[in-house]
């Protein structure tokens, strides 16, 4: 119904955009045009292709002049693993409603279900990707829009598997409402900026949710990162704002709800990650805000390592995590301030909900566990509070001006 | 046996101790829960408490039990009785009214403040589960002191020491040893090492529940099958168990030997 | 009743029972007698299988009592301390050891006879040492079994309590049970038994009567005849 209303609204919008001279091509399997490419060939720009139920084999479907097209029902396009199914590289083209699978593989060429290439304006929803290698890529694309569309993957490995939705060097792309599961990553930027990624679920993918590689000014949130490989990398990029997002229960050796690597001035907020190995993992990243998010029952809840400078973790929530912040080195140069710590302590005689003694977060042990992985075995043991409490009273391992000077009593809301 | 059992468990359900017992759990599960208002929490408190309190007092019970009921054990070895079934109906008496005190002390105040809504009712019961297991355990281990020590006081000497050295000792070597030998693969020690100490054994269970996440972390590969399937929980319930035999079978082979 | 063929006993390098010889075959009442450590209560734990011989064997009634609980239905035993458990009310002691040995024949009258019926309800921890005794008397003479095994049984009696002792164990000799007493109460030992059985050094130094006992040391009375056992073995 709501994607109808939608159907509707846009193709008024073409026809009043075009001043009315846009035809409505039908195609299906038993109509004079029964092809797709055939449609594409004969149709004007700026026209309406209707395609109705049915399945149509075709790979290498180039569309190269602004058209809406539109699957009725859900029609298959099957590529019969040939190679790419449909290119755009004109502007002004939607994408809608077609249920697309068997996108070749070839370990030279990147095939995708969808490609967009150095085109603007464009519109992918309500498509369904299956048996895909790459699902829909943008390739030196701007201003488009990709919405509510499915892309299920059956990746096994990473070396001969594609990604969901692809950015690259694409700039003002709309990501909104998608789901994406099994595939190598879920949703990949690289050399892209100012996109935003809205309220899509990402899950099951094999390596992360979501990536960022060299794109700045982005904006993610409402999404829902699970069981990936390793949830959402941020990697080598500026200016990243990341709200309201769910990562959970990413777990392995080499996972983390969120990976940041190289990112500089980026803000992270309202942010849930539950049942993580490593909540985030931060290496070289500076001027990073982290505040209002909640970490509950992580392996570790932030794990720092290498050179990170003034960031800054305010009223965050520390929920029975594990450990809650990890770090390698003795050196400190960040700020924990009214954090909540579901582990701290202390005591609060002048009633002013906060905290009268500081907290420490580094524990003795998570210093121990960073060297010999395997004494992990003794979390929790009465002989390791006891080291931990020694360490408390007199820091020799662990950054002695690392603390909460003001842990909340509270959770915070 | 079991008219041992009965009698044994009847006493014990009707001494102060069993009382104490059952009113510090009783208090603590208020406490943690009511007061703290947090059931998350209030479960974590609970594994520290239960790993290192009922080790304690499941010692030091059985071997005050045993010295405090030598004359009467006398008695009952005038009477046409198997050695074996006075000896073990009085440890199951000793294990059955611990864990009664230990379930229903923090049975009680879960079940008010509406556990079986909850989805912590897993964990809990593990909790609980260990706990039972942890008791029998070391009753078992504090009657074989007992049988071997005539001298009370040399009896609860030993007790403390054993639990000492599980509780706390234990793990202090057992770390050093792993950092010792951090250039080799340790998979296989640290496993075994946590097999050979109960106390280790329940901790590892319940970690198997709460810091899953963070036990995912690591690479070893025998690591990986034991916390990543059923195998970890399996294997240690099984130890548990064998844990629990070892020191029965004891009980039963010395107090055949042991002169009265 | 009674065999009992080169027991031997050592408690680490103390030996105790050194190549006991006894036989018992007829009803009576024996005293076992001797000094201190010299095996008494070894000896009478052996039989009761709570001590286990190093070599030797040891019949009752005809039947080995190694690794055989079944045996112990025949005997009737006062252990020397009475220490029961503390929250077991008296009534509930009697219906448990009823409930491990099975039917008594007189249970009640035996509780009438010591004057018990005001602390059935009571719990034996609250009870005096006198009273207690009462209460194992009760539970050892309760049962009708042909071997009564008393280990010092005047202990903590006030005189009443004795002399209704005193006589049960004569009415049980009159049944033609076997009894079998250690005591230190010389003056009791005398008046009741019809046998002494004297362990000196871990073997049986004398059996025989209290007659022949004075005869044989030539002493008037029984303490100054064990007097002068121990002089003439220890000068």
């Amino acid at each position: 119904m709501l994607s109808s209303i939608k159907h509707s609204i846009i193709m008024l919008f073409l026809g009043l955009g075009f001043f009315g001279h846009a035809q409505t091509i039908e195609v299906c399997p038993t109509c004079p045009i029964s092809s797709i490419k055939e449609a594409i060939k004969i149709a004007q720009p700026n026209d309406t292709i209707i395609v109705k139920k049915g399945t149509y084999k075709a790979y290498d479907i180039v569309i190269d002049k602004p058209l809406t097209i539109i699957g009725k029902d859900h029609p298959v396009i099957d590529g019969d693993l040939k190679g790419e199914i449909i290119t755009i590289t004109s502007d002004y083209v939607t994408l809608d409603g077609f249920f697309i699978i068997n996108v070749g593989t070839s370990y030279t060429k990147d095939y995708a279900a969808v490609r967009v290439k150095r085109s603007q304006h464009f519109v992918i929803q309500n498509l369904v990707l299956e048996k895909l290698f790459f699902g829909i890529y943008l390739e030196k694309s701007k201003n488009g829009k990709v919405f509510h569309n499915k892309i299920v993957g059956n990746a096994v490995a990473e070396h001969n598997s594609g990604n969901g939705i692809q950015l690259w060097y694409s700039q003002n792309v709309e990501i909104e409402h998608n789901f994406v599961e099994g595939v190598r990553d879920g949703i990949y930027l690289e050399f892209s900026d100012y996109c935003t990624i809205k309220n899509n679920v990402s899950s099951n993918n094999l390596r992360y949710g979501l990536h960022f590689m060299f794109s700045n000014n982005d904006v993610y949130e409402n999404n829902t990162f699970e069981n990936n490989g390793a949830g959402v990398a941020v990697m080598f990029s500026k200016f990243i704002k990341m709200y309201n997002n769910i990562f959970t229960e990413n777990w392995g050796t080499a996972s983390y709800g969120l990976l940041l690597k190289e990112i500089n001035d980026a803000d992270i907020r309202n942010n849930t990650f539950k049942e993580n190995t490593v909540g985030i993992n931060i290496e070289g990243s500076n001027r990073v805000n982290y505040s209002n998010n909640d970490f509950i029952s992580n392996g570790w809840a932030v794990r720092v390592r290498g050179a990170c400078y003034t960031n800054k973790f305010t009223e965050n929530n520390f929920l029975y995590n594990s450990f809650d912040i990890s770090y390698n080195s003795k050196v400190n140069d960040n700020i924990f301030d009214r954090n909540f710590w579901s582990s701290y302590t202390g005591y609060d005689l002048d009633k002013n909900g906060i905290g009268d003694v500081p907290y420490r977060p580094v524990k003795l042990f998570s210093y121990i566990v960073n060297r010999t992985p395997e004494t992990i075995i003794l979390l929790r043991s009465l002989f390791i509070d006891i080291i931990d409490f020694s360490e408390k009273v007199s820091p020799v391992f662990t950054p002695d001006n690392l603390m909460d000077q003001n842990p909340m009593i509270k959770q915070i809301p | 046996m079991l008219k041992i059992l009965k009698y044994s468990f009847y006493d014990l359900m009707r001494s102060r101790w069993s009382y104490v017992y059952f009113a510090f759990y009783l208090l603590l599960g208020v406490v943690l829960l009511f007061l703290n208002n947090n059931l998350s929490k209030a479960i974590i408190t609970l594994m520290n408490v239960i790993i290192v309190l009922v080790p304690l007092i499941g010692t030091i019970f059985g071997v005050m039990y045993y010295y405090n009921s030598k004359e009467f054990t006398e008695l009952l070895l005038a009477q046409p009785l198997k050695r074996s079934s006075i000896f073990l109906g009085q440890y199951l008496g000793v294990a059955l009214s611990l864990s009664m005190s230990l379930i229903l002390g923090l049975g009680i105040p879960f079940i008010f403040y509406g556990l079986f809504k909850s989805n912590v009712i897993w964990d809990f019961s593990l909790l609980l589960i260990t706990g039972t297991f942890l008791t029998f355990i070391f009753t078992a281990l504090a009657f074989n002191i007992a049988l071997s020590n005539e001298n009370k006081i040399k009896g609860f000497g030993y007790a403390i020491l054993l639990w000492l050295f599980l509780a706390v000792v234990y793990d202090g070597i057992f770390l050093m040893s792993l950092i010792l030998f951090e250039d080799y693969p340790l998979d296989k020690l640290s496993l075994t090492g946590t097999m050979l100490n109960p106390i280790d054994l329940s901790r590892t269970l319940i970690l198997l529940k709460l810091d899953i996440s963070a036990l995912l972390g690591y690479t070893g590969a025998i690591f990986k099958r034991f916390f990543g399937t059923n195998l970890g929980f399996i294997v240690s319930l099984t130890m548990l168990l064998v844990w629990v035999i070892l020191p029965v079978l004891r009980i039963v082979s010395k107090s055949k030997r042991k002169d009265f | 009743m009674i065999q009992i063929e080169q027991l031997h006993k050592q408690f680490g390098k103390n030996v105790v029972l050194n190549g006991v010889d006894l036989n018992i075959n007829n009803g009576g009442i024996f005293a076992v007698l001797g000094p201190n450590g010299s095996g008494k209560t070894t000896l009478i734990k052996s039989i009761l299988g709570m001590v286990v011989p190093n070599k030797g064997t040891i019949s009752i009634q005809g039947t080995n009592i190694k690794k055989n609980s079944e045996y112990r239905k025949h005997i009737d035993y006062l252990p020397q301390i009475a220490n029961f458990p503390n929250n077991l009310k008296v009534k509930e002691l009697i219906r448990m050891i009823k409930d491990l040995r099975g039917e008594t024949t007189n249970e009640q009258e035996l509780i009438a006879r010591f004057k018990l019926e005001p602390f059935l309800d009571k719990k034996l921890g609250n009870l005096s040492g006198g009273t207690k005794q009462k209460v194992n008397i009760v539970l050892t003479f309760m049962f009708n079994s042909p071997l009564v095994i008393l280990d010092e049984p005047t202990t903590g009696l006030d005189p009443i309590a004795l002399i209704h002792l005193k006589a049960l164990i004569q009415a049980e000799k009159e049944k033609g049970k076997t009894v079998l007493i250690t005591s230190h109460i010389m003056s009791f030992v005398e008046e009741i038994a019809d046998e002494i059985v004297f362990l000196l050094e871990g073997v049986i130094y004398f059996k025989g009567t209290l007659h022949e006992l004075k005869t044989k040391t030539s002493q008037p009375d029984l303490e100054h005849a064990i007097a002068s056992i121990l002089t003439t073995n220890h000068a």
